[in-house]
């Protein structure tokens, strides 16, 4: 456990948990792990966990290790939020776990995590579903062993164009994505790629402006908060992402009334689409006809201090802590374990 | 990216923000500073799970807990009224006096007044930086360098020029040309720094008849020495050297730690300065923390007086030599493709990555396997070096640095079929040293 359970503030009123008015639930938050993000979820998480306090939630934090399973069947918490990003926390295991040990999760359960975790399987459900998401290609590393690098990367110029953008398949904050402008950068961002993950996602580039639309679900559907737009003067990375100045954000975004409907829609529909639970952010391109363009979506949005979800909740009025309180209660209110909704085929 | 017209009427036309509302009130030594990704990357390598051969922490298991328990407790019991308070911006003056007792052991003759106690010796290279440095001033330093002195001399604006080293340290010649090039460009070269000792990254040693050599090239370019050596006392098979200081008592400052020899909780390092330049550096101090702690002070004041610290540095050299053998051993068997420096001291060992690999390249899949080191591209002020890691020996088991080691030859058989497979390596890297991990010491 990295921090103890904490009492509630005396002045917040308690929830009810399974028919027992009166006693406060107890939340444990999930934060830490391996993956490569665990700095960032380890921060994402401390937020969650103030903001929780400060609305009267019992909450403890738990990083996942050897000691998470004992823990968690020790102190049967009413609720388990995994606020993990990136491989285990993101891909569904963690949560298979979870429900494993009977008990409730907030968010998004396993399969529908797996699912929106491969950004080239959410890509093409989003698709199905009728969304805009800019053509791509997914390659593992061991088809450019087999086959040879050179005719695919000449084949992946040829039909994408460029620039394009190079991805690892699975992953998040921008770790080992490049945008490659001229074919002779394309070997070297496959490199970087295939050092985060073992599979590829080469899209084609979208110029416009970038746009993450976070839904929530308090109980009554999902709803989308404002967009944030996203305006850098270099790349979106890791760095501009955690580190304020690099990048100016505006919330709600700069878009027309139309144009910020659609990018709702849109994300609603990708929400639905997957399966997602709860709550999601969903990144999308706004291009210069005004079509948005989905990247992809996260069922574990960053929760830090610059993060976006946050942006957008308090662009919409809510206090933190009264939203995260109210998306527990909305938790405890939902079906409990095995009922998690499958994602739109 | 361009931001295009969308039809119909904005519903926002809020200005934007950067979440920082001091933006353009910061220094323009900060535009330097980035979260990188390597950073994150570290955040895992701290977990139990990943077998860390980055981080340069002493093995404190191998101290008398029980002892140094007993000692803290007389510290407050005993001189607590003392150790709870201010104290001199010089530091404690028994201290200053033990630390000669220390010194002596690498030849170094000096009195109490020319110690000045810092808070880790990382301070007293804060210290001294900020005392010489205007920005753009040249600092020259081995090729490769100590992370934490690249970025205390980045915050000062300094231009760095690496000299190059070899397997008996420093080149003279090297130097020398270095210092002629730089004076005939009419370039002021402020100070030479350098880590003599089991050198950090490289592991090794400036030789014995090349140390006069260096100083007496620095004496002619009138270039002052800064001669950190935080690793002297942990020679394997050898008693210390003599210190660059022993020959010189004006052209050198000379900076010492208990961060590596006992115990880098306590913050406690110094610096032995010529005269007029230690007058500088107490006067730069107490600007900066007034004085060092008192409690840590003393807490080492009596260690040293009541503990046998020689033993104890005898006991960490056996220690750190059988795991400098098992690094060693690991290396042979599981990465003959790859070089290293085979030091006989010290912490580290500095390994050169088979043709065309890249450290940097290589960590995020490093830590996946739960392996983690530190690329060479923190050890240059330019970035360069990525063909270079920095393994350390000091703080894993014997077992547990086999086993990274051969967790880590399966991550460059990896990286080498990917490099292979699209035949690139070695692409620009951002400058790591401004932010270095706080496990690189």
């Amino acid at each position: 456990m990295i921090t103890s359970a904490s009492s509630p503030s005396a002045a917040a009123a308690a929830l009810p948990v399974d028919g027992a008015p009166g006693r406060t639930p107890r939340v444990a938050v999930l934060a830490g792990g391996l993956s490569h993000e665990r700095d960032v979820s380890l921060r994402s998480g401390r937020r969650v966990a103030e903001a929780l306090r400060s609305a009267g939630v019992e909450v403890s934090v738990h990083d996942v290790d050897a000691d998470l399973i004992a823990a968690l069947t020790d102190l049967q918490p009413d609720l388990v939020w995994p606020v993990l990003h990136g491989a285990s926390g993101e891909d569904g295991s963690v949560r298979d776990v979870v429900q494993l040990l009977g008990l409730r999760l907030l968010g998004t359960g396993p399969r529908a995590s797996r699912v929106a975790w491969s950004k080239s399987i959410a890509k093409t459900v989003v698709s199905r579903a009728g969304l805009v998401t800019p053509e791509f290609v997914t390659l593992p590393q061991s088809l450019f062993r087999e086959l040879g690098p050179a005719r695919i990367l000449s084949s992946i110029v040829d039909r994408l164009g460029l620039p394009v953008v190079v991805k690892p398949s699975r992953g998040g904050s921008a770790l080992g994505v490049s945008v490659v402008r001229s074919a002779s950068e394309l070997a070297r961002a496959m490199v970087e790629c295939f050092s985060y993950a073992d599979t590829a996602l080469i899209e084609r580039a979208v110029s416009g402006v970038e746009v993450a639309v976070s839904v929530v679900d308090l109980g009554d559907g999902p709803v989308a908060l404002p967009p944030v737009e996203i305006v850098t003067d270099g790349p979106y990375d890791y760095d501009a992402r955690y580190h304020p100045g690099r990048v100016e954000y505006f919330a709600p975004a700069r878009l027309s009334e139309a144009t910020r409907a659609e990018v709702e829609r849109v994300a609603l529909v990708a929400h639905h689409a997957l399966g997602l639970t709860r709550l999601s952010r969903s990144d999308l391109i706004v291009d210069t006809d005004g079509v948005a363009h989905f990247l992809e979506v996260n069922v574990s949005p960053g929760m830090t201090e610059t993060s976006l979800l946050p942006q957008a909740a308090e662009a919409a009025g809510h206090n933190l802590g009264t939203l995260y309180r109210s998306l527990v209660e909305a938790s405890l209110a939902a079906s409990p374990v095995g009922l998690e909704p499958a994602p739109a085929s | 990216m361009p931001r295009p017209e969308t039809s119909g009427t904005p519903t926002s036309s809020a200005a934007g923000t950067r979440l920082d509302p001091w933006l353009g009130t910061y220094a323009e030594r900060t535009q330097g500073m980035r979260a990188s990704e390597i950073r994150a990357l570290f955040a895992v390598a701290n977990r139990p799970e990943v077998v860390s051969l980055a981080g340069g922490m002493p093995f404190l298991d191998g101290l008398p807990l029980d002892q140094l328990s007993q000692v803290a407790a007389s510290v407050v019991a005993q001189r607590g009224l003392q150790a709870l308070q201010y104290g001199s911006g010089q530091g404690d003056e028994q201290l200053r006096e033990q630390i000669l007792e220390v010194m002596a052991l690498e030849m170094i003759a000096a009195h109490p007044d020319d110690v000045v106690v810092t808070t880790g010796s990382q301070q007293a290279l804060d210290l001294v930086t900020r005392v010489f440095i205007d920005p753009g001033d040249v600092v020259v330093a081995e090729a490769p360098s100590y992370v934490g002195a690249l970025g205390v001399f980045r915050a000062y604006q300094a231009d760095v020029v690496h000299v190059a080293i070899d397997e008996h340290g420093l080149v003279p010649a090297a130097l020398e040309e270095t210092l002629a090039s730089l004076a005939a460009a009419g370039r002021r070269t402020k100070f030479l720094y350098t880590v003599p000792n089991f050198h950090n990254p490289a592991g090794v040693s400036l030789a014995l008849e090349r140390r006069p050599q260096v100083l007496e090239i620095a004496r002619r370019y009138g270039v002052l020495v800064l001669e950190d050596n935080p690793y002297g006392l942990l020679g394997f098979d050898r008693d210390p050297w003599p210190a660059l200081r022993s020959y010189d008592d004006d052209g050198v400052i000379y900076l010492g730690s208990f961060s590596k020899t006992f115990a880098p909780g306590y913050r406690i390092g110094w610096a032995v300065a010529p005269h007029a330049v230690r007058e500088k550096l107490v006067l730069a101090s107490e600007s900066a923390i007034l004085c060092p702690s008192n409690a840590s002070q003393i807490a080492i004041s009596s260690y040293l007086a009541t503990c046998d610290w020689r033993s104890q540095i005898k006991s960490y050299r056996e220690l750190y030599r059988e795991r400098r053998d098992a690094m060693i051993g690991a290396l042979s068997e599981h990465l003959p493709e790859a070089t290293w420096t085979v030091p006989d001291g010290g912490f580290y060992t500095w390994v050169r990555l088979p043709e065309g690999l890249d450290a940097r390249d290589m960590l995020p899949r490093a830590v996946t396997a739960r392996v983690a080191y530190v690329p060479g591209t923190a050890f240059y002020y330019d970035g360069s070096g990525s063909d270079h890691m920095r393994l350390s020996f000091c703080y894993p088991t014997p077992e547990r640095i086999r086993e990274g080691v051969r967790r880590l030859a399966g991550v460059v058989t990896g990286e080498r079929e990917l490099v292979e497979l699209f035949g690139t390596a070695g692409a620009e890297s951002d400058d790591e040293v401004a932010s270095p991990a706080p496990d690189l010491p």
